[in-house]
């Protein structure tokens, strides 16, 4: 198990669950996670979503991970709550000069095509206004 | 010199050399002039982006008993019935009953026009409610019912202003967002939107209308089809730079196909928040190498192509005709522009990835023999400018 900090995308989906545990508090303060939360909607007795990264060790944020769902809440590492449809896309670009991070980029100025990065995507949702194509949407 | 005739022979025996208009550029610097207008027959151009002043007729058929409609809609999105009794016209930019529009400021605009013909293009069933006052032989007063591209007899689109020849570059002064057909514009000129295909644009490649006119044949969301007119709002008589390529708007074709030919991808409904419908539609048009000249008008590149930038927070809309600068499409595609040294960041609403698919898929047909060139029937003025609304007080 590697010492190395490490920072880790998550999106955790509450379905009507115990959803008032203070999960953050417990995380940094059992885990020693450093937590940065890009999205929530999490309300009492209904379903609810929580974006976070999450930077600790690998070993913290395994016993983080499993705290987390210990709760009935489930871990999503790959999925984000911003969806980008590249087949909706059009290529346009009109999102490009919206996007702070870049996750939404045109690397090859030659073809014009563009790139989703998820990784760099902190779910802004400046994208979403601007797309006239619908290309990208929330799960939120 | 080669004639459009001598063109086809060779594209019929499948030995016409078509390059893109981007592949050219370099042929050209590597052949020279002379030697590669003796080799290359065709230049293929595309461009993609929201053409508003689009729409379609269809044709419904009757039903039983018959009825001539007055009022009809489409997804509830009206459509005009004042042609005939089962003949409509669906305008790209038409709103479904009862959106907010900018009530709610800014709109979000999510269907309408357009997105009815998207969904046609794409075989997905559409709802008619149709209703009229009732005549003798046409008794039915109200009509619901679902239908299918391949459930009319006709669904012909009609683009009245396509492949504008050059377009604005819209940039915001004032300290507010404001919501344009160019995209979100940030305050104090954060961002600039453009659109336009650049190098690869048809009307950018023959600037003087020499190759296309009334009755050239075009690739239209990839049915045939073919320019009907000179386009709405076509206005040649303008500032013109290299190789006489427009900085300015000028000249648009009127362009129509069979919808039920076209392909999905490229008939796309687009929601402008703040300002409303639109359609984008892929168009690919054929320049044939007539000579040397016609050669080195499609020789032009992105760095030479200049536009117009204008502030759409007040110059556009109050109409004062001021130009803030000019930036080309070299810089434009870079990212962003500098203007007066500040540097703005620039996004297209014009999809030059798929103009650059189209220009391919037309230069493919061009090669197998399947796409014939055409010679035009009239050609499209070229001395035109537009004029302004006359208001007149009562």
């Amino acid at each position: 198990m590697s010492d190395e900090i490490q920072t880790k995308k998550l999106m955790l989906y509450f379905p009507e669950c115990e959803t008032e545990k203070p999960i953050v508090y417990h995380l940094v303060k059992d885990y020693d996670l450093i937590i940065n939360i890009f999205r929530a909607r999490v309300t009492p007795e209904d379903e609810g979503y929580l974006v976070l990264d999450v930077t600790g060790t690998e070993e913290h944020i395994l016993q983080g991970s499993e705290y987390i769902r210990s709760l009935g809440i489930r871990i999503d590492g790959v999925n984000k709550g911003l969806i980008w449809d590249k087949d909706k896309c059009a290529q346009c670009g009109c999102c490009v000069p919206h996007c702070p991070t870049n996750a939404l980029s045109i690397p090859d100025r030659r073809t014009m095509e563009i790139v989703f990065n998820t990784e760099e995507c902190i779910e802004c949702l400046s994208c979403i206004k601007v797309c006239p194509f619908g290309a990208v949407s929330s799960l939120f | 010199m080669k004639s459009i005739e001598q063109i086809n022979e060779k594209i019929s025996s499948g030995k016409a050399v078509v390059l893109t208009a981007e592949e050219i550029i370099d042929y050209v610097d590597e052949k020279g002039l002379e030697q590669a207008a003796k080799e290359v027959d065709v230049v293929t151009t595309a461009t993609f982006g929201p053409m508003c002043s689009s729409g379609c007729f269809i044709n419904l058929g009757h039903s039983k008993p018959k009825m001539r409609i007055t009022e009809a809609w489409l997804d509830d999105v009206s459509a005009y019935a004042g042609v005939a009794a089962v003949d409509l016209f669906l305008g790209a930019t038409q709103l479904q009953a009862n959106d907010p529009a900018n009530r709610d400021y800014p709109g979000d605009f999510r269907f309408g026009g357009g997105h009815v013909m998207e969904k046609l293009v794409a075989g997905e069933e559409v709802q008619l409610f149709a209703l009229s006052y009732g005549t003798d032989e046409y008794p039915l007063k109200e009509l619901r019912t679902t239908l299918t591209i391949n459930d009319l007899n006709q669904c012909i689109m009609v683009n009245p202003r396509n492949c504008y020849q050059n377009y604005n570059v819209a940039v915001n002064t004032s300290d507010k967002p404001i919501h344009t057909y160019l995209g979100y514009l940030k305050p104090h000129m954060k961002n600039c939107g453009y659109s336009s295909a650049g190098q690869l644009s048809p009307l950018l490649n023959d600037p003087f209308y020499r190759t296309i006119g009334v009755g050239t044949r075009v690739w239209l969301a990839g049915a045939q089809g073919h320019v009907y007119s000179e386009g709405t709002q076509h206005s040649p008589t303008c500032e013109r730079g290299l190789l006489g390529v427009p900085s300015e708007g000028a000249g648009t074709l009127a362009l129509t196909g069979d919808m039920k030919k076209m392909l999905p991808e490229f008939v796309r409904g687009v929601s402008l928040k703040g300002y409303g419908i639109s359609l984008s539609v892929g168009v690919g048009i054929p320049i044939p190498i007539l000579d040397e000249q016609m050669l080195l008008q499609t020789t032009i590149r992105d760095r030479d192509i200049m536009a117009q930038v204008i502030d759409y927070a007040s110059d556009y809309p109050q109409r004062n005709g001021r130009v803030l600068g000019s930036v080309s499409y070299e810089e434009l595609k870079s990212g962003s522009i500098s203007l007066d040294g500040q540097k703005i960041e620039a996004g297209g609403l014009s999809s030059y990835s798929k103009a650059r698919k189209i220009a391919a898929l037309l230069q493919d047909e061009i090669k197998t023999g399947r796409f014939l060139l055409t010679q035009p029937i009239a050609p499209l003025p070229v001395e035109q400018s537009m004029k302004p609304l006359k208001e007149s007080s009562l």
